[in-house]
């Protein structure tokens, strides 16, 4: 049996409660997500836990419809930033020499520009749709990981197993997928948190701008600009999605923090 | 030739080469990926022949090279083109909204570094104990709210529920500085706050990082007071390490920037950007991109040539 500290527990309690809000959202939601059940900006009531929003719509089905699309993108985009970067950072780490550099250099190159400006740029001309945003942030993100695996990977390439194991006569592949991922899992599980949340902000600042997940589809960050006007009416809508980030980050925080913590108990050290 | 001065040249001509090699990377995002702009233009109902025309007249149809020297040629020279979506001068518009960002980010920058030096200096001095734990509690959760959701809820208390400061950032150069500054004050503070966070955790990691070596313990045993310590034997040798920080925090405000001017609707380069990825005004958002990029990419550079200049086993080479 796990001890699971109480902090990483309530992070762990709270991360759930937001999946499974995303993945039941159909069958929890009160009301549908584009239905006009009431009056603008309706306060907290009874019938409308959180009010309505700017065209009348209950705003607490929204959040949770939200929170699927919200929750689907980031984590799709983290699984393919994921995959992409660790699979470089690996390749360049195993091969070395010019491949390693041509790769370095190149992802040196794509993180000098902010990711939020070259995403930008690229949206500018690109439809905006759901899976090209996924590709955008994902392959944007990739760098990150890139950095991060190609560090581990260089460590433990060089270990005693991994020398035997080349004596025995494995192949590339083998040596990258049986001999460095296991060893390298623990650090990425704790950097896969940080890379979440980041995607979560992500995606929720592109929608806001107007430039990420479209209407009528709902999202956390496109909650906000719908309801922004009514701030200065002192109307609070555009509040609501800050508590969610807020609180899934923090979260998701607490989790990684106590997977890292109990990694390097394990490990002696996160070898980055 | 002085070591220094031999770095330092390396070091610049990276930036160079790296600036260059960016301004490719914005071209090639814009014109090669697959989207094509004059579809995107006219939209999905125009015509084969529009389309043709649209492409003739934005040079579409001369290779993808020759029209990236052309740009870099007339960016060289101060001329970024002409928007498409008005058809008014790319240069003009950006000259009066670079210095409103500038203007903003300068007023955010002041009163950060300073605060954010004092309170990882003081979170330092009291490591461990309940002003360290408030600040280090502080900054965890301003990190983890997106800088927008800062701005309407800066916005809601202090703009709307105080009535401290206006919630909308409209600026001319007509106004007087003061006015200005009241303008400015809502934008301002949530870039700071942004900022705060991570400029005063890398802060305290740096002297943190000092603190541990032996002259300091020698220092300690001596008698001195703790900020005498810190003061006196910590700060020069923690210089490099935190101007570094601010630096790369300088350059991270360039891109809170962009999010913080659309809330406040202000007008300054990052509105500008936003609104014409919208209109998919490629030419002004491939010299916005452009400009944003040069800053982020001189402040880095700015940071390693500091460090290199603080480093004394660098300036006295043996």
């Amino acid at each position: 049996m796990i001890r699971i500290p109480p902090g990483a527990a309530i992070g762990l309690i709270v991360t759930g409660a937001f999946f499974l809000a995303a993945l039941l959202a159909p069958w929890i939601a009160p009301y549908s997500m584009t239905e006009i059940v009431g009056d603008v900006w309706e306060p907290r009531s009874a019938e409308h836990l959180l009010g309505t929003d700017n065209l009348g719509r209950d705003l607490l089905s929204r959040m949770i419809y939200g929170a699927r699309t919200t929750i689907f993108v980031a984590g799709m985009a983290t699984a393919l930033a994921f995959t992409l970067g660790t699979v470089l950072g690996f390749t360049a780490a195993v091969i070395g020499g010019w491949v390693d550099q041509l790769m370095s250099r190149g992802v040196d190159l794509l993180m000098s520009i902010p990711t939020l400006i070259f995403a930008l740029v690229v949206l500018s001309v690109m439809p905006v749709t759901l899976p090209i945003l996924i590709v955008v942030m994902g392959v944007l993100d990739s760098t990150r990981v890139y950095r991060l695996g190609r560090a581990v990977a260089v460590d433990i390439n060089v270990q005693d197993f991994v020398e035997a194991a080349r004596l025995r006569g494995e192949g590339r592949i083998w040596v990258i997928f049986r001999e460095i991922l296991p060893n390298a899992l623990s650090p990425l599980v704790a950097e896969l948190g940080l890379r979440f949340i980041f995607a979560i902000l992500f995606i929720s600042t592109l929608s806001f701008l107007g430039l990420g997940v479209q209407p009528p589809l709902a999202d956390w960050g496109g909650i906000v600009r719908e309801n922004r006007e009514g701030i200065v009416y002192g109307i609070p809508a555009a509040l609501v999605p800050a508590i969610s980030i807020a609180a899934l980050a923090i979260s998701v925080n607490l989790v990684a923090d106590w997977v890292l913590g109990r990694t390097t108990s394990l490990k002696g050290g996160r070898g980055v | 030739m002085h070591p220094v001065v031999k770095l330092l040249a390396q070091r610049i001509a990276l930036g160079v080469l790296l600036l260059l090699a960016a301004s490719v990377l914005i071209f090639v995002g814009t014109e090669i990926l697959p989207g094509d702009v004059a579809q995107s233009v006219l939209g999905q109902a125009a015509t084969e022949q529009a389309l043709a025309n649209m492409r003739a007249e934005m040079g579409l149809d001369e290779p993808a090279h020759l029209r990236y020297f052309d740009w870099l040629g007339g960016v060289l020279q101060g001329d970024l083109g002409v928007a498409l979506s008005n058809g008014r001068d790319i240069a003009d518009a950006i000259a009066v909204r670079l210095s409103n960002t500038l203007f903003l980010a300068g007023v955010a920058a002041a009163i950060a570094v300073p605060l954010s030096i004092l309170l990882g200096l003081l979170a330092v001095r009291f490591r461990g104990r309940w002003p360290d734990n408030l600040i280090s509690g502080t900054t965890l959760a301003a990190i983890s709210v997106p800088e927008f959701l800062l701005g309407y809820i800066v916005m809601y208390f202090v703009g709307v529920q105080l009535g401290w400061f206006p919630t909308v950032a409209m600026i001319n150069d007509r106004m007087s500085l003061l006015a200005k500054l009241n303008a400015v004050a809502l934008p301002a503070m949530v870039l700071t706050m942004v900022v705060l966070a991570h400029m005063m955790r890398m802060t305290r990691a740096a002297i943190l990082n000092v603190m541990q070596s032996p002259y300091i313990e020698t220092a300690e045993l001596k008698g001195l007071a703790g900020l005498m310590v810190i003061y006196r034997h910590a700060m020069p040798n923690a210089i490099a390490p935190i101007v570094n920080v601010v630096m790369i925090n300088l350059a991270y405000l360039v891109v809170g920037v962009v999010v913080i001017e659309v809330v406040f609707v202000y007008p300054g380069m990052g509105q500008y950007l936003v609104d014409h990825v919208s209109k998919r005004d490629v030419p002004v958002v491939q010299a916005c991109g452009l400009i944003f990029a040069t800053v982020y990419i001189g402040l880095n550079m700015v940071a390693d040539i500091v460090s290199i200049l603080a480093n004394p086993r660098l300036r006295h080479p043996k």
